[in-house]
């Protein structure tokens, strides 16, 4: 047992309990980050608060939502948007933090693919972050399900089919899912228990793995220079702040992570209160009916590029290429072969990769969206096949790159 | 420089997303119907000045109005009580009392005169079906049809409220609340009001009895409503936030040029009257819109402050390192 002696402060008494110093030193003031980076570093911070946000609201409304097909609806509509106190304001804050936070995942994504941040040791960085998506994604999908208004009854029996495998008729597997032949109280009840349990306890346990992939290889910079981080931050210890290549996590880095955040929410909370109609599909506003089928039936915006990879081709096709779209996003640090971890703008024909993906997932978002009639239907049939080959071509064009 | 670069970049992207997923796909989703202001363009104008003594006559005389309808302001009630009347005609006839002010004078005339056409029902009421609405046609009293017809309108006009005593929720029952259920209770200025069945409000039961009672009476109702429409009109609680109020107002005006062949009638409410019943439907599907607006105007200065701070805080730490 450890030797401990009477303690002479508060900050002492703890100190011997539970390292405060050695914490402190090690998760902040000599936790090191790079200095030549750009606000894009920032989006980390703002998942995390955005995330925090997300679960502070989702308790509120935990308080007084009921996962039961017939009180679902009011239990939203009613109770928590009228008759609670200030509910209105959890249910639309955690409505649209659930459409932004993916915007910013969106945007951390392809900061992590323009820099080469997923190269030389990041691996697990990038792979953890693509299980975060994928669990968000699952998140989010569960939570659509709880009002239990006509789109959350539509987009859960059209993504559940899915499960059928096309020509596989795994029809079983789709009632097992289910609980039921269609989406009733069984399937709730599920969903709700992914919602508020199982799939929070798995963000928060990757969101840790996430944070400890970054700590060997340190955190990518601009210009994807290798920096000797242990003598960076002697330089800076000893009082050459300037020239050092290096700063502290805290109160350095944060400080302009708060900064980018305060501006950030800002944006947030503009569309909070002002312009929460894309984040709150109207046709949800109608109770679910098994009997009424919407017209248009579509994902949130952040699942429309691989929706559209789906639907233009025929069911097995389409299924295939969609399965290919989910997984595909996983395997980037080994499919680019480029030895280079550099900016893409120096990285030849990877720069032209990189902006023909993200504008071609802009199309497909778009394309995924609108009605599938011409000229759309074609425009996003070629638009998955251009997904698809930019794929394909990835090892091609890294493998001859040049070495910077 | 370069980060305002990079955000111009990401601003950029963000926003051709947003268009193309939000107006851009919502314009070829749903067709775009601009309001015709309640016009009416199609019914014809009233040109004869209404007397309002000799329209009172013509209303309370024998065989005609008051054979279906109530009048509560002029102490009549209807012959039969909601359920009869609808057992009988398929809908409960309105009570006449605020028909003046709710309902455009052009549209009440033409209603008088040829009730499925001013309700825009012909396709459902016409010589090929057989079927004949409910309402029979004014043929005349005897004197001169359009004099006549213009003095009824008067004398409707006449016991109406005034516009300005109009509550949003009158405008509602009476231009909607036949048909359309809003099984949300609401709270206007500090004041609970009970939920809408096609019947009327709510009451508070003592007796599980009287409960049982009143909820057979609605279902019975709802059986003739069905039976004559097809299908059981929607709860209007959430339409607010479902449909919009363009939407709505769009549609009450000219049902059939959004959902062709509907039994949905056009209301024939005037504008005022239109609005009213959206205010309605805000009351009672978006009551918390003015405290949004408040609230939301408090924060945004709150966190523009606290991004202030964020930003000096920023510059202050970063002075050391640069």
């Amino acid at each position: 047992m450890a030797h401990f002696t009477k303690a002479t402060s508060m900050h002492d008494w703890l100190n011997q309990r539970l390292g405060v110093d050695t914490l402190n030193r090690v998760l902040a003031t000599e936790y090191w980050i790079p200095k030549n980076i750009n606000f894009l570093w920032a989006m980390g911070m703002i998942l995390a608060i955005t995330f925090g946000i997300l679960l502070v609201s989702g308790i509120f409304l935990l308080m007084y939502y009921q996962p039961n097909v017939n009180l679902a609806f009011d239990s939203v509509n009613y109770t928590i948007m009228q008759e609670v106190g200030y509910g209105w304001l959890w249910r639309h804050v955690h409505g649209v933090a659930a459409s932004v936070v993916f915007l910013i995942i969106y945007i951390h994504m392809f900061t992590g693919i323009y820099y080469g941040s997923y190269k030389k040791g990041r691996e697990m960085i990038w792979i953890s972050g693509m299980l975060l998506f994928v669990a968000f994604s699952a998140e989010a999908f569960s939570g659509y399900m709880l009002p239990w208004g006509q789109m959350s009854y539509w987009a859960g029996m059209v993504i559940t089919n899915l499960f059928s495998g096309g020509s596989l008729h795994a029809d079983g597997l789709v009632e097992w899912i289910r609980g039921d032949y269609v989406p009733a109280q069984a399937y709730l009840n599920r969903f709700f228990m992914l919602h508020v349990l199982l799939i929070p306890v798995a963000i928060m346990g990757l969101i840790g793995l996430h944070f400890g992939a970054l700590r060997i290889p340190h955190v990518n910079n601009q210009d994807g220079e290798e920096i000797d981080f242990d003598v960076e931050s002697k330089k800076y210890l000893a009082g050459d702040t300037k020239n050092s290549k290096v700063i502290r996590f805290m109160n350095d880095f944060l400080a302009k992570d708060m900064m980018v955040v305060g501006i950030y929410l800002v944006f947030f909370f503009y569309l909070v209160f002002f312009h929460y109609d894309f984040a709150m599909d109207p046709v949800n506003f109608d109770p679910a009916d098994g009997l009424k089928t919407p017209t248009h039936i579509y994902p949130e915006w952040y699942f429309l590029w691989s929706y559209e990879i789906l639907r233009p081709f025929s069911t097995n096709v389409g299924l295939i290429a969609f399965a290919f779209a989910q997984v595909i996003f996983v395997m980037l640090p080994f499919l680019d072969r480029s030895p280079n971890t550099v900016p893409a703008s120096r990285r030849g024909l990877f720069k032209y990769w990189f902006w023909a993906m993200l504008i071609d997932m802009i199309v497909l978002t778009a394309m995924g969206k609108v009605p599938p009639i011409e000229p759309f239907g074609t425009i996003g049939f070629y638009a998955a096949l251009t997904f698809i080959g930019l794929w394909i071509a990835l090892p091609f064009i890294t493998k001859f790159e040049k070495k910077v | 420089m370069k980060e305002l670069f990079i955000l111009a970049i990401v601003t950029t992207f963000t926003l051709v997303t947003y268009y193309l997923v939000e107006p851009f796909a919502h314009s070829h989703m749903h067709k775009h119907h601009e309001s015709e202001h309640f016009a009416y363009k199609d019914l014809p104008a009233l040109t004869k000045k209404g007397d309002v003594a000799r329209g009172k006559d013509l209303v309370m005389g024998a065989g005609a109005c008051t054979g279906c309808h109530g009048i509560k302001v002029a102490g009549l009630s209807a012959p039969m009580d909601a359920v009869s009347s609808a057992a009988a005609y398929g809908v409960n006839p309105p009570d006449l009392s605020n028909v003046g002010v709710v309902f455009d004078p052009k549209f009440l005339a033409s209603v008088i005169n040829n009730p499925a056409h001013a309700l825009m029902l012909e396709h459902k009421y016409n010589a090929k079906s057989g079927k004949t609405f409910p309402m029979p046609q004014f043929y005349g009293a005897g004197g001169d049809k359009s004099q006549e017809v213009a003095d009824m309108v008067a004398y409707l006009q006449s016991i109406a409220v005034p516009e300005e005593k109009l509550t949003p929720n009158m405008a509602f029952e009476t231009a909607c609340g036949r048909c359309h259920a809003i099984h949300y209770e609401y709270n206007l200025n500090g004041k609970m009001h009970p939920a809408w069945t096609q019947i009327g409000e709510t009451p508070k039961f003592k007796h599980t009895q009287d409960k049982l009672a009143f909820e057979m009476n609605v279902a019975n109702y709802n059986d003739s409503l069905i039976k004559y429409l097809g299908k059981l009109p929607p709860d209007l609680s959430m339409y607010i936030r479902s449909r919009g109020e363009h939407f709505i107002s769009t549609f009450v005006e000219n049902p059939q040029q959004y959902l062709k062949g509907t039994a949905m009638p056009r209301v024939g409410v005037t504008a005022e009257a239109a609005e009213k019943v959206i205010t309605h439907l805000q009351d009672v599907g978006d009551s918390k819109r003015h405290k949004r607006e408040s609230v939301g105007k408090n924060v945004m200065i709150y966190i523009i402050i606290f991004a202030i701070f964020a930003i000096l805080w920023k510059k202050q730490v970063w002075k050391e390192l640069h």
